[in-house]
């Protein structure tokens, strides 16, 4: 593989050999269950069995009586040991009417099942469980919110009893003006949508493990997070703590998706039951507890309009938005905002008000899975482009076509603003070229001939496609320090958190291509908050983007002031001097020279003698490179399907996908993190489904019942590239971290409705299970 | 509580265990060979797939004295000298892992099936294959580098 985005470069660009690698494929990588400490205690939660019930008693004693049983922690117990009973996590916005901190342990009242009351601590996680069925929870069951809609109707029960409404949160998008559009314009389009979206499930739960040694008097807790750094903030706030008394870290992480960026009630009850024991805690999540712990996103429903012109142009778009919030504000309102902020993006919107209203429900907490909200903002938009493509008499594509941002547009500044109040400009990219070039692959033009060869033999095949523009690479920063050690080894430590997403080989990859080249001479460690003063981590699509310019910029850093000193230690120019390997080197003499470790030494200085050159001491630097401004990738999705009409099962015969993230650093990387991305859209289109019951009650909780993607259901892929180098960082990079799964329910749903045109059928929601599927054929039918 | 035997990656072990104690459970963290992953406990993922005398297992689904007098193997016991097992290198090569939490129970899969059935066509290797789950890769490398590992490990 060339680097076609990086002329010239040695590393960056290249599908070189990841680092990661050779401890995982050994088996002797180490995640965090695979942490064990002697003495060490082991964590089962009691949880709450109901949706919705006050707490009139906990009694604990017949748990404490069984042997090998340390210690049975509630609210009680930690309280004292807190500044604050509550995880109060909300990022901030004017929009809410509710606050809605979940504490550290419930007491009074459970919202949902799965809310953790008590911890027992024991000798083994067999002990602690077989002790937790003995804590006596006495429960007083109160009405239950099911149903996010129902949940906003007056007289609805509250999910919390003491609340006046289930209203959480509510706030409007909006620019220009939409009445006027919608009143001068000649075609209207209403869509009733529902979209649900399920859980993260990375392969690894969560988990924690915690120490406290007392002769440092520090508590290191070794969390499965993807936000290392913020945890260690809340840990030290909640426990009134200084920073340098608990640490962080990051060991490898088993994937994340989102939701190990969020705070937990765990995370603080395994750190404090660690410093009130004396013993090493180890917590590790079971499945069914990540089915019922750990947030998911769920429910949206949309009632959305579109108007436009005679020829399909967009004038206006506006709608209601209504999020299923669950119990608790565990993130905030940033997964119905990132829906909404998604919705016109790719396209030519003058006027645009969609109003969101998040509605809290005894169900898990909602915040962002990958995507966040986003693959919910495209498909409503690709819905209602397809109603009026139908209306009007368009090609699909071409109605697409007329109302995609123009490249000769770029930068395309769009009225507007992040969550962070930061003008949305999309920065670079030829949204219209991208579509095209998925149409061409996917033989878009030849779909209705293999279309009517099909219906010969009484097969129903479609074709869909959806666009998207991805926001990526939310800043303000990352830090990252790279260092030149005596050894001359490469010391890298960011802030960023790896996850699986290659995070170490990428920054080794970026340093490398500055100081040698030598990637089995740097060492990457991230997520470690004993290693980075700062940090933000994984989240966002952000890391490549700012930790990577972070890591460019540090590295040219150090590569200015080994060359400064090497100069003066060899009585050479800089300029006439490189470095190759572990050596910097006269051009054209190559035996001229000196170790790396040589010039780190020189440069470490010692007493009383001056140091090399006029760079200062040490060959070391750190970056928070500041980039407010997001970089704005896109991409467009082609998927044709064939749909058995008796059966209602859907296969999707071929998916095309052309997108755009500026400069890949590794191409064969960036392909992964596409694939993996659209494996997990085809579940949420086809598969995933969270379900509960009319009480609120979780009827999916084991992996038989929640339906991941397989390797059978993948089907063929093509993913195509185009590099619009962003301007907005030095490496001309954006994110790609969630791209893949954005455009793929709503173009498996424009796909589906096309197989099934000829019946009138209608795609309104996903994901489309076989039995959604005749229900929707059997309603166009009757 | 009762006493087993049994080799893992050929070495011998003796262990006093809890009828419930799962074989999962004494391979990590009695046998400490933390390798193997555990990803549902409930037979779904295949994170904990190992070779029971040379078949794939849930470990997850079985208990440690099933597995008294019995050969087990693990990723750990895939490199020979040093040298890192055909199907281990192929998932480097191909990008077959991200996060690397279900690597090995794909790793003990494949080499059970690649074992047995050498010559396994595309189709049944990818029905195989559809034995585990992973959340990260979407799977094609994954069959990518297994196909790979059967041509090289073809007699």
């Amino acid at each position: 593989m060339t680097a076609s985005g990086f002329p010239n470069s040695r590393v960056i660009g290249h599908d070189v050999a990841r680092v990661e690698d050779e401890a995982l494929i050994r088996g002797v990588g180490r995640f965090v269950d695979d942490i064990v400490l002697p003495g060490m205690l082991h964590v089962a939660f009691v949880r709450s069995p109901h949706a919705h019930a006050a707490i009139l008693g906990i009694d604990p004693s017949g748990a404490l009586g069984m042997p090998g049983v340390h210690a049975v922690l509630t609210l009680a117990d930690l309280a004292p040991h807190l500044t604050d009973t509550r995880l109060v996590v909300a990022m901030p916005s004017p929009s809410y009417r509710q606050q809605l901190h979940r504490p550290v342990l419930a007491d009074r009242e459970v919202v949902h099942v799965g809310e953790p009351i008590a911890a027992v601590l024991a000798d083994s996680r067999y002990l602690a469980e077989d002790a937790a069925a003995l804590v006596d929870v006495d429960y007083d069951v109160l009405p239950v919110v099911a149903d996010c809609v129902a949940a906003l109707e007056p007289g609805s029960p509250t999910a919390h009893r003491d609340a006046s409404s289930n209203l959480v949160a509510e706030m409007t998008v909006e620019y220009g003006d939409v009445a006027a559009a919608f009143a001068a314009a000649p075609h209207r389009f209403r869509e009733r949508l529902w979209i649900h979206r399920g859980g993260s499930h990375s392969m690894e739960c969560r988990g924690l493990v915690a120490v406290h040694d007392v002769l440092e008097d520090r508590l290191t807790v070794w969390s499965s997070t993807q936000m290392p750094h913020a945890a260690h903030r809340l840990l030290c706030d909640i426990m009134g703590l200084g920073e340098r008394q608990i640490r962080v870290v990051t060991p490898d992480v088993g994937g994340g998706f989102g939701p190990k960026l969020i705070f937990y009630p765990e995370d603080v009850v395994v750190a404090v039951a660690a410093r009130l024991l004396g013993r090493p805690v180890k917590w590790i999540e079971d499945r069914r507890e990540h089915f019922v712990a750990t947030t998911q996103e769920r429910d949206q429903y949309w009632d959305v309009e579109l108007a436009t012109d005679d020829a399909g142009r967009v004038l206006g778009v506006r709608g209601l938005l209504v999020h299923d919030h669950g119990a608790w504000t565990a993130r905030g309102v940033n997964v119905p905002q990132g829906a909404v902020a998604a919705m016109p993006l790719a396209y030519v919107v003058p006027a645009y008000s969609m109003a969101i209203k998040a509605a809290a429900t005894n169900k898990v907490p909602v915040t962002p899975v990958r995507g966040a909200g986003q693959p919910q903002g495209v498909f409503a938009m690709e819905r209602l482009l397809d109603s009026a493509a139908r209306a009007l008499g368009l090609d699909r594509a071409e109605i697409r076509r007329r109302n995609l941002v123009p490249a000769e547009r770029m930068p395309y500044a769009t009225p507007m603003r992040t969550r962070g109040g930061i003008p949305v400009v999309l920065d670079s990219g030829d949204y219209p070229r991208c579509q095209q070039m998925a149409l061409d692959r996917a033989d878009w033009a030849g779909f209705t001939a293999r279309q009517q060869a099909a219906r010969a033999e009484g097969r129903y095949i479609g074709i869909g496609l959806a666009n998207y523009v991805e926001g990526t690479g939310r800043g303000p920063y990352e830090h990252v320090s790279v260092r030149i050690e005596p050894s001359g080894r490469i010391f890298v430590a960011t802030g960023a958190a790896a996850m699986g997403q290659s995070t170490q080989t990428m920054l080794a990859q970026i340093v490398a291509e500055q100081l040698g080249a030598d990637m089995s001479n740097i060492r990457v460690v991230t997520g470690d908050t004993a290693a980075a003063p700062l940090g933000i981590g994984g989240s966002n699509s952000r890391q490549a983007v700012l930790a990577g310019n972070s890591a460019h910029a540090a590295a040219i850093r150090v590569r200015e002031r080994v060359l400064e000193a090497a100069s003066q230690m060899l009585e050479v120019a800089a300029a006439d001097l490189e470095i190759e390997g572990q050596r910097v080197r006269l051009k054209g003499a190559e035996e001229v020279g000196l170790t790396l470790s040589q010039v780190a030494r020189a440069a470490a200085g010692q007493a009383g003698f001056s140091l090399p050159g006029q760079a200062g001491p040490g060959l070391a630097a750190s970056e928070e490179l500041v980039i407010d401004a997001m970089s704005y990738a896109n991409g467009s999705a082609v998927v044709e399907v064939e749909v058995d009409i008796g059966t209602g099962a859907i296969t999707i015969r071929n998916l095309v996908f052309a997108h755009d993230c500026g400069r890949a650093l590794h191409p064969r990387i960036v392909d992964g993190q596409l694939m993996g991305g659209i494996a997990h859209g085809i579940g949420n289109a086809l598969y995933e489904f969270m379900a509960y019951d009319e009480n609120a009650q979780p009827v999916t909780t084991t992996l038989a019942e929640y339906l991941l993607v397989t390797a059978t259901e993948m089907p063929p892929v093509t993913i195509l590239h185009m590099e619009s180098p962003t301007p907005l960082n030095p490496l001309g990079i954006k994110g790609v971290g969630e791209a893949g799964v954005i455009p793929i329910g709503a173009a498996v749903a424009s796909a589906v409705e096309h197989a099934l045109s000829s019946f009138g059928v209608r795609v309104n929601r996903l994901p489309l299970s076989p039995v959604d599927l005749l229900g929707l054929l059997n309603a166009a039918t009757a | 509580m009762h006493d087993i035997a049994f080799t893992l990656n050929g070495r011998p072990w003796s262990l006093r265990v809890e009828p419930r104690r799962t074989l999962v459970d004494a391979i990590r963290d009695d046998c400490g060979a933390t390798g193997t992953h555990i990803g549902c406990e409930h037979g779904v993922c295949g994170a904990c797939t190992i070779l029971l005398d040379g078949e794939p297992v849930r470990s997850c689904l079985m208990f440690a004295v099933q597995a008294d007098g019995r050969a087990l193997r693990t990723v750990e016991g895939l490199e020979k000298d040093g040298a890192l097992h055909p199907l281990q290198r192929a998932f480097i090569d191909h990008h077959a892992l991200q996060c690397g939490f279900c690597t090995p129970g794909f790793l003990m899969l494949a080499v059970g099936v690649l074992e047995r059935t050498p010559n396994i066509s595309d189709e049944a290797l990818t029905d195989v294959l559809s034995s585990n789950l992973c959340r990260c890769t979407g799977y094609q490398n994954i069959v990518r580098a297994v196909r790979a590992a059967a041509e090289e490990m073809a007699p």
